[in-house]
């Protein structure tokens, strides 16, 4: 039996970035805030100190700031006909936990999407035609425009102190920067990163090849910044333990480096850490979230009630929390009704590995940070013409190779290479400082279709005897043409960098649980225009449960070709304005079914 | 026995150590007594059940059980095949066949073809090579130095632009931090 705490204005599921956001404009409305995580607090300097944080063991391989399946997994399949089975280890992602969540462990890619991706359903459809989309693809507008985001990408950079350089400023195409991206209303808060020997070898073969190569922005910085809450960071070293580690030097913009050290000194804030969220209670009528039942690390469980809910978890547990909760109605892929768990996408990624004579190449390839990279946007959403290729979407592409560490890297070897014995030795010394290996050189983007969905397992259940969510997923031929086509355009790059050998690596079918593939999963709650296709309305707030509002990935209708963080903290800077100009002055509906 | 494995997988030659010398079989022992060893937080809810390749390892028995299960195994499979050797025994070339065998799954282990237990066995032997000494592999640095990676050193700036040029100071391990002022 639960028992019930005093109510506090607002309770927030999750303290990552979203949660952290969400708490600091929520407590600066004067509003009494609590946090409700389910992992432990870490902080840079008790939690990630330079005298540890460069062991890929502990933190690549071994998980050390991933959640643990034991305490929350999911159950995978390819497609209706098979049985799902538990994910017993992470694979494909990498899932966050605790205060900061992953934007712990992210690599810092702050890429904007383009303007067209929130209109992907009617610019497509426009340029090409109904006809030209496959029959089960279903994607769909997002209900906002790039120019309404605008500002809010701008907030989350300036956060950041994003490093980058401006291709496209109020509308003027600016020399050195990305010229597909769209128009920002002011600069990068600080320059590019610089970029080493391969990064830039790159850009140069790139750039005889006609395209227009431009820096990774990156939440790696390249200066020291002070953001505008008052938090300080510190230049990157260029470590090469970014992706999967917690950055030492105060140099990655996480919810540690720029909220949270503001957000724990106000009094109208709590954080209740290793509490887990079991439930959003509603009221009798279903219409209205009274609060949210939680147990605490010793197994007591609480009832926290609130006026406001925000839902802050991760994409996954986003979707599993409200099908759990009864809120909304469960997607059925068989009708295509419901909207709870519809809409499923990942991110299409692959590479090319290069290899170069190592008596006239010498990359350093440990030299590097999580976002730095040189890049091209050639091939990105509908940046090149569609229409005799027979597949939608793109992806940037780019030497983005974060790190040598060679437990991953140092095994890179040409094909051919037997996997063990003296040859497999001697190739690993011969190719180690020499080798061009971006796991995700081409960053694909990921449509979603009629059977790309999460529901609840029948079968197996989490430590509380709660479901497991339940994916199905696969790739699909429009996603695996376009993998195609993006990765032998990248390997041409390649082999203009003057490698003397090139391994493309396309995505291939079926969708594989064990092979990392980014942790960008999206969809499962998404917003819209139309309550019979999306769960949340253009500002995120359900249309079923007006005082809830839904942050995160699992608003995406569909992937783009580029990482989704940025637009992840711009959504929910865009849901904080709408809660704070207007939802709190009339709390309702913000918008009439 | 996993020293005379891990000699094959990675041989020693004038420069490198091999797989046993550089401390590859001290690695797996500690990682396989710890929370590695014993499928630690992972999800272990029943059932158990096969699955296809992309829904990943669906086996409750841990790494610890598997290698004493392989050992065991392969050990006889070397008496049968070797008039009675066991495997650490053999000759380097006869090591080398079963090792093969196991990679191409010739060799059964408990009625399901070698090549899982191989996979197992050839990441945790490459990664008792290349992670930080502090986990009893890597000794000296020695796999590091043979590739060229500096370590646990966590400041590149003066070295991000000097494009093209070999990295010219030595590798530091997470317990010998004296060395990152140099």
């Amino acid at each position: 039996m639960s028992r019930k705490l005093p109510p506090k204005d607002v309770v927030i599921i999750g303290l990552g970035w979203t949660g952290s956001i969400l708490a600091q404009e929520m407590t600066d409305q004067g509003l009494d805030v609590v946090a409700i995580e389910r992992g432990p607090w870490r902080d840079t300097a008790s939690d990630f100190p330079p005298s540890y944080s460069p062991d890929e063991l502990r933190y690549r391989l071994r998980h050390e700031l991933f959640l643990r399946p034991a305490q929350a997994s999911l159950t995978f399949r390819n497609n209706l006909d098979q049985t799902a089975l538990p994910v017993r280890t992470w694979g494909a992602f990498m899932l966050g936990n605790g205060a900061g969540g992953a934007g712990v462990h992210w690599n810092a890619e702050t890429w904007r999407f383009a303007p067209n991706d929130f209109q992907m359903k009617s610019h497509l459809t426009q340029r090409y035609g109904a006809k030209f989309l496959p029959e089960d693809m279903t994607i769909q507008d997002w209900g906002i425009r790039y120019d309404e985001l605008e500002p809010h990408y701008d907030r989350f950079e300036y956060l950041c102190g994003t490093s980058g350089t401006a291709g496209n400023l109020n509308g003027t195409i600016q020399d050195g920067g990305n010229p597909f991206e769209g128009p920002r209303s002011r600069p990068y808060p600080t320059p590019a990163q610089k970029q080493p020997f391969s990064h830039t070898l790159f850009a140069e073969a790139a750039r005889k090849l006609g395209y227009k190569p431009f820096p990774q922005p990156s939440g790696n910085l390249s200066q020291a910044y002070t953001n505008p809450l008052g938090v300080s960071m510190g230049p990157c070293t260029y470590c090469g333990f970014c992706e999967w580690f917690g950055c030492a030097n105060y140099s990655k913009a996480t919810p540690q480096t720029t909220i949270l050290p503001v957000l724990l000194r106000k009094p109208n804030f709590e954080a209740r850490m290793e509490c887990e969220v079991t439930r959003i209670n509603l009221a009798p009528d279903g219409k209205r979230a009274t609060g949210v039942t939680y147990v605490d690390s010793s197994g007591e469980e609480w009832e926290q009630p609130a006026e406001l809910v925000l839902l802050c978890a991760f994409q996954l547990f986003n979707v599993q929390l409200l099908l759990l909760s009864g809120i909304g109605s469960p997607y059925d892929p068989k009708t295509g009704q419901g909207q709870i768990g519809r809409n499923f996408s990942h991110q299409t990624v692959s590479t090319a590995t290069g290899f170069f004579d190592n008596t006239k190449f010498n990359f350093n390839p440990f030299i590097a940070s999580g976002s730095i990279g040189m890049c091209i946007d050639e091939f990105n959403g509908d940046n090149f013409d569609h229409g005799p290729l027979g597949f939608v979407g793109g992806g940037y592409m780019g030497q983005v190779q974060s790190n040598g560490r060679p437990i991953e890297t140092a095994v890179q070897l040409p094909p051919g290479t037997p996997a063990w014995g003296a040859k497999w030795k001697q190739a690993t010394k011969d190719n180690y400082l020499s080798t061009v290996y971006a796991g995700t050189g081409v960053h694909g983007s990921c449509a979603s279709y009629r059977t790309n969905y999460l529901d609840l397992d029948p079968t197996w259940k989490d430590r509380f005897g709660r479901p497991l969510l339940r994916m199905t997923m696969d790739l699909h031929e429009n996603e695996l043409k376009m993998s195609a086509f993006l990765t032998n355009k990248y390997a041409e790059i390649i082999k203009a960098m003057g490698a003397s050998q090139v391994a493309p690596q396309p995505r291939k079918g079926p969708y594989d649980i064990t092979k990392y593939q980014t942790s960008h999963l999206c969809g499962g709650a998404v917003m819209g225009t139309d309550p019979s296709n999306s769960a949340l309305n253009k500002y995120l707030q359900s249309w079923d449960v007006p005082n809830l509002f839904v942050m995160g990935a699992s608003a995406f209708p569909q992937n783009a070709g580029y990482n989704p963080t940025n637009t992840v903290a711009a959504l929910a800077y865009w849901s904080a304005a709408a809660i704070r100009t207007q939802y709190l002055k009339n709390p309702g509906r913000l918008i009439d079914a | 026995m996993v020293e005379a494995l891990a000699d094959r997988l990675i041989p020693p030659d004038p420069e490198t150590p091999g797989g046993k010398d550089i401390g590859c079989a001290v690695f797996i022992d500690r990682q396989l007594a710890g929370p590695y060893g014993r499928f630690e937080g992972l999800y272990m809810g029943a059932p158990f059940q096969p699955g296809t390749k992309q829904q990943g390892p669906q086996s409750p028995v841990t790494p610890a059980q598997q290698y004493r299960l392989a050992l065991a195994a392969i050990d006889r499979h070397s008496r049968q095949t070797y008039g009675d050797t066991p495997f650490v025994k053999l000759s380097e070339a006869q090591q080398d066949e079963i090792v093969g065998n196991l990679e191409n799954g010739s060799i059964k282990i408990e009625g399901k073809p070698g090549s899982d237990f191989f996979d197992l066995l050839l990441k945790d032997t490459q990664q008792g090579f290349f992670a930080d000494p502090i986990y009893g592999g890597n000794r000296d640095m020695a796999a590091w130095k043979m590739i060229g990676f500096p370590g646990a050193r966590y400041d590149y700036r003066d070295w991000v632009d000097r494009h093209n040029e070999r990295y010219p100071h030595p590798p530091v391990g997470i317990g010998l931090h004296p060395g990152w002022s140099l």
